[in-house]
């Protein structure tokens, strides 16, 4: 059994999004609403999921980087929710994240030095942050003979390596990358998904690679995980998921991503009708209820758990046993 | 029979002057366009293929900033030499366009059915209330739930699929011949992005329309277009139909690309097109794509290869020397 990096239980947070203080009826947006997984030391685990689903939001979450409503997330056994400010601070060393768009995740006045030494400099390592620069940015595949230049002068592409690199400078040991290669042109995100496979490898860290991209996510992923409206739905070992997804849900997910292959017939399924409900007013029951043509009457009344369907598989659903 | 041709683009070029030089965006492109025809036109950023739909539409060379050159013949008539006015009368009723960005295509001010309706009053010389029950009949037909309802909703009133069914339906109201979809699901879910790909579909099906759509993403290319065009800095540089492009890609950037697609049940390396496309302020010499082409030969830094028939029927093009038997550039260049 591998060792629990992180683990998340009975997570949730919901916004306050009541439009005026004069307004009795409240309005509260669940958007992450009762999440239980973990992640285990050297894996990457997929989050997936439509817009408005809450994968970036469970992804602020485990880094704490908002508080959560209810639930605890342990990080290497410790509840992150009852740390002080500093041993916040000291903890969060261990973890970073890899943000969606290049062009507003660097500080366009900063040189590419003073941003990969940015955490070094509040960590207090500024002895090192030369030789640690010079090693991240050389990770990366970026010479280090461009750190003094600023990030316009660099593409897309090396714009997202440098924000990878200066997620690496401290040495984490878990890192979220939301999103990390949708900004990005094809032949580009091959590039970056590459060097995030080899940084694995040569680093041990363990992901949560948050994506809407479920071809990307097969590709990075050990597990997948599968969100819809605040909820995990199904959550497996990669290639189960793929070959064999359970929720309804996930498979009209795939089967509605079009695939480069103008030969490939996909057991047509009807495509998903409707949207996805606000999370404000979520219908009760299964979240999944209003879109899914095989719902029935227990789908409308109670909240399906996850629970294991097979070894590594688990699903929320009434329907499938 | 070979469908009809409806839109001709023939050695389109629009260039831009800018402060740093000119800048080549599009720079000789050549299509047809037959009727009932899905065509792609793929590439990365900044390649030009939402330039070429802009220069088709009339949107782009209206200053002197702006220099245009070739033809665009639609229905025997060249747009590019058209003046605003005729083509106002052209835009919106015959040649009709879908943008990438639904939450910035719509007034915020006006009510979804007042914008859809306005199109008809202003080709049509509809009345008021023709044109609004044409408008809640459009938006039927796109899959608008309870439309008669709908069509009095502000745009902030509706989600983003909706809201990209609302400009679909703005841009069929008056059948269009032709309609240029700009990355028209880019910003959507794939849930509601496969409801719009059927939609797409079904109006080529329905009413014989040809459809250019741009995008990034090759697998909407293989689910929806009959023939593609792959752009490169400026030019196609290979064209045929969709079969051909995942069977037997022939341009090296083609390949490239298709390489890089993740795919299932495959952990080992994904392949890259080292280094980055050519900045297009600069003048360049020679194939676009030497740089980064992992086949290249001394001849490619010389001369621009141009788009070429490798077969019988004419139906696969590609703009590479090491395509054709005898390369051109080999017989012109010294030494060789």
């Amino acid at each position: 059994m591998q060792k629990e990096l992180v683990r998340v239980s009975n997570l949730k947070k919901h916004f306050d999004i009541t439009k005026s203080f004069m307004s009795r009826q409240k309005a509260i947006l669940k958007a992450v609403d009762g999440l239980n997984f973990s992640i285990y030391e050297g894996e990457t685990l997929g989050l997936v999921g439509e817009s408005g689903c809450g994968k970036s939001t469970t992804g602020r979450l485990i880094l704490r980087l908002i508080e959560p409503t209810e639930g605890k997330v342990l990080f290497d056994q410790n509840d992150l929710s009852d740390l002080s400010i500093k041993e916040l601070k000291e903890m969060r060393k261990g973890f970073q994240m890899i943000f969606q768009d290049p062009y507003a995740s660097l500080n366009p006045r900063m040189k590419i030095k003073q941003i990969v030494a940015e955490p070094l400099v509040t960590y207090g390592y500024r002895k090192e942050i030369d030789r640690r620069v010079k090693e991240v940015l050389e990770k990366v595949n970026i010479s280090p003979s461009y750190m003094d230049r600023y990030p316009h002068e660099f593409s897309g592409g090396q714009r997202q390596r440098l924000g990878i690199a200066r997620a690496l400078a401290l040495n984490p040991k878990f890192i979220v990358a939301d999103e990390p290669v949708a900004a990005l042109d094809m032949s580009i995100q091959a590039q970056v998904l590459n060097l995030l496979h080899d940084l694995q490898e040569e680093l041990g860290l363990t992901l949560l690679f948050i994506a809407h991209d479920l071809s990307v996510v097969q590709y990075i992923s050990h597990r997948v995980g599968v969100m819809y409206l605040g909820h995990l739905v199904e959550l497996s070992d990669k290639d189960l998921l793929y070959d064999n997804p359970l929720h309804p849900y996930t498979q009209f997910l795939l089967s509605a991503t079009p695939v480069p292959d103008p030969d490939y017939k996909k057991e047509k399924q009807a495509a998903l009708t409707g949207e996805i409900p606000s999370p404000v007013n979520p219908p009760p029951g299964c979240k999944f209820n209003t879109r899914c043509p095989y719902a029935e009457a227990v789908c409308f009344n109670e909240i399906p758990q996850l629970v294991e369907i097979e070894p590594q598989h688990l699903v929320a659903c009434h329907l499938v046993k | 029979m070979e469908p009809k041709v409806t839109l001709q683009v023939k050695d389109l070029k629009t260039h831009f002057k800018t402060r740093k030089g000119i800048v080549k965006a599009v720079d000789g492109v050549s299509f047809d366009l037959h009727q009932g025809e899905i065509f792609g036109v793929v590439g990365e950023s900044g390649c030009g293929k939402s330039v070429t739909a802009q220069t088709i539409l009339g949107l782009v060379g209206k200053n002197k900033h702006e220099l245009i050159s070739g033809e665009v013949l639609f229905e025997g008539e060249n747009l590019l030499t058209k003046t605003d006015e005729e083509m106002r009368q052209i835009r919106g009723k015959d040649l009709s366009v879908v943008f990438q960005d639904p939450m910035t295509s719509l007034n915020p001010l006006f009510t979804v059915g007042t914008q859809i309706a306005e199109v008809p009053r202003f080709h049509d010389n509809a009345t008021k209330q023709e044109g609004w029950s044409k408008a809640v009949d459009m938006l039927g037909k796109v899959n608008i739930p309870s439309p008669s309802e709908r069509a009095s909703d502000y745009p902030f009133q509706f989600s983003g699929g909706m809201r990209q069914r609302g400009v679909i339906a703005m841009s069929l109201i008056c059948n269009p011949r032709v309609l240029i979809a700009d990355e028209p699901t880019t910003a959507l879910d794939v849930t509601i992005q496969a409801q719009i790909l059927d939609l797409l579909r079904k109006l080529r099906d329905e009413y014989q329309a040809s459809i250019i759509i741009i995008t990034h993403d090759l697998g909407v290319v293989a689910e929806l277009c009959d023939t593609v065009a792959v752009m490169y800095a400026g030019s196609i540089v290979e064209k045929t139909n969709v079969k051909n492009l995942f069977k037997n890609p022939r341009h090296p950037y083609t390949k490239g690309l298709l390489a890089s697609l993740p795919r299932p049940k495959d952990r080992t390396r994904l392949k890259t097109i080292d280094g980055q496309p050519p900045d297009l302020h600069e003048d360049h010499e020679g194939c676009l794509f030497a740089m980064r082409c992992s086949e290249v030969e001394s001849f490619c830094e010389t001369q621009k290869p141009l788009l070429k028939s490798i077969d019988q029927e004419q139906k696969h093009q590609v703009a590479c020397f090491k395509e054709e038997e005898v390369p051109d550039a080999e017989r012109i260049s010294p030494g060789k």
